[in-house]
């Protein structure tokens, strides 16, 4: 018997705000949550959603997850906050880009100012890359299969597809998952602008002619995901299906994509495989859309070698990173979320920033304004890209109740 | 660093600590258990942490061993002042 896996809560913390309908309506508003080239969850005030202890004890990625997770799991309606079956069949994934960056950092510090006596005893416990899997596990005693996913800007899309294995596998009944990264430290910062990756003018404008790279932004996506008729005998609110999830690897060059998007292409033609729809069925790409040079031309690429030249050309595809920027290893949570969000309302929501076109770069990017899907009889069906350093492609087909 | 610190004082540091950690200040006091408290294994590396800083008293981890309460930890701390 098929295992499906719906999605019956969501929750976010971004640049748009604490919520996940918040990021969706203010995204489709066409706000914008970039200032001073970052995104930052300005919004974000730890101790009006954690205890002393938890804020104590969490570095901002932990901190990002757990309050995303709470929402995610009220959203769901689970009651206390504890699963509503054996704990021992519930999962926990999720991903992060570098995990406690801020956390070792700081401690790094420490280490050469004060010696390794003043070292925290906290440090391994906040910077560990699985440190959100591990406390949000333990906030809500979810005590099945539970580990973090690695894979830089694909990471959070790897933990959702994972999840949605662990269900249709049989080896849990309902998965807390996504991504989480707080990034925006002097180390990392420092680093991407090194490599070139980031924005020199700021302004996240995927697919624009004038894009010059990515704006770091932070937070945090959490999904929960329930096996079907578990969700359905519980009586659940069922927001929509995560349909397919496919990933593979460009083998190509450690940061760069490779530019023919034959990787990525791949990816989405197995998730839509796996999801069991044609490209004919697909009424909303989220793009993976960084605004760097390589990525949107070969990201466009891609969408039309796996849609087909003639249904790409007709399918909207838009940016989440135009309005927040690039939240790393949590980009592909926040984005499955957006994605589903806008699904369920047949709304597409804008690429912002995006005013001159690059040669080459001619699917429907929904520019500036948000727009109504294709509306009626047809199912709501959308993917979501993520794509990683390390070449690393990770798609997710979701379709909306 | 002082060396003329009384149990007050040491009482009253210790008291603050457990506050920073998230304990709550009403349950707080000389008989409390950290279990009780929410106070683990890795908040005591941190208050004996505070306590060299402030006190120059070294603890091992043996040495908390079979220190349960308030009262003992601050027992511990007294009995080994420089």
């Amino acid at each position: 018997m098929t295992r499906n896996a719906v999605i019956t809560g969501v929750g976010a913390v971004t640049p748009l705000g604490v919520g996940a309908r918040t990021l969706h309506e203010r995204w489709t508003a066409g706000r914008s949550g970039i200032e001073g080239g970052f995104g930052r969850a300005s919004d974000f005030e730890p101790k009006e959603h954690l205890s002393t202890k938890d804020v104590r004890r969490s570095d901002r990625f932990t901190q990002f997850a757990l309050v995303a997770a709470a929402e995610a799991i009220e959203d769901a309606g689970w009651e206390d906050g504890s699963p509503p079956g054996d704990p021992d069949r519930t999962a926990c994934v999720i991903a992060t880009g570098i995990g406690g960056i801020g956390t070792l950092e700081d401690q790094h510090i420490v280490l050469q100012e004060q010696g390794a006596g003043r070292i925290s005893p906290l440090s391994i416990p906040m910077l560990m890359a699985n440190a959100a899997t591990g406390v949000v596990a333990m906030k809500h005693n979810l005590r099945g299969q539970s580990f973090g996913a690695v894979s830089a800007c694909a990471a959070g899309a790897h933990a959702i597809g994972m999840a949605e294995r662990l269900i249709a596998y049989g080896d849990a009944d309902r998965v807390v998952t996504g991504g989480s990264e707080a990034a925006i430290t002097p180390l990392a910062t420092a680093a991407f602008s090194k490599m070139d990756a980031l924005s020199d003018s700021g302004v996240s404008r995927p697919f624009d002619r004038r894009r010059d790279g990515f704006v770091m932004g932070e937070g945090a996506g959490i999904l929960v995901l329930e096996e079907e008729e578990a969700a359905k005998e519980r009586g659940a609110r069922i927001l929509g299906y995560l349909r397919g999830y496919a990933s593979t690897s460009d083998a190509h060059h450690l940061t760069a994509p490779e530019p023919s998007g034959r990787g990525a292409a791949k990816a989405v033609e197995l998730a839509l495989a796996d999801a069991g729809v044609a490209p004919e069925d697909v009424i909303y790409v989220n793009a993976h859309g960084t605004s760097t040079p390589l990525n949107d031309r070969s990201e466009t690429q891609a969408i039309k070698s796996a849609l087909g030249e003639e249904r790409a050309a007709k399918v909207p595809v838009s940016s989440t990173k135009s309005a927040i920027g690039h939240l790393l290893g949590a980009a592909g949570a926040v984005e499955a979320i957006a994605t589903l969000l806008a699904l369920r309302d047949r709304i597409a929501p804008p690429t912002l920033n995006y005013e001159e076109p690059d040669e080459g770069l001619d699917l429907d990017y929904v520019p500036q304004e948000a727009r109504p899907l294709r509306n009626g009889d047809v199912r709501a069906v959308g993917i979501s890209n993520a794509f990683g350093f390390g070449g690393h492609n990770a798609v997710l087909c979701l379709e909306a109740s | 660093m002082s060396t003329t610190a009384t149990r007050e004082q040491i009482e009253q540091r210790v008291f603050e600590a457990l506050e920073e950690f998230g304990a709550e200040p009403e349950e707080i006091g000389p008989d409390a258990e950290f279990e009780a408290l929410d106070v683990d294994s890795l908040d005591l590396v941190e208050l004996a942490q505070i306590v060299e800083d402030e006190y120059g008293v070294q603890l091992k981890g043996e040495d908390m061993e079979g220190v349960r309460t308030v009262r003992q930890a601050v027992d511990l701390v007294v009995s080994k002042l420089p």
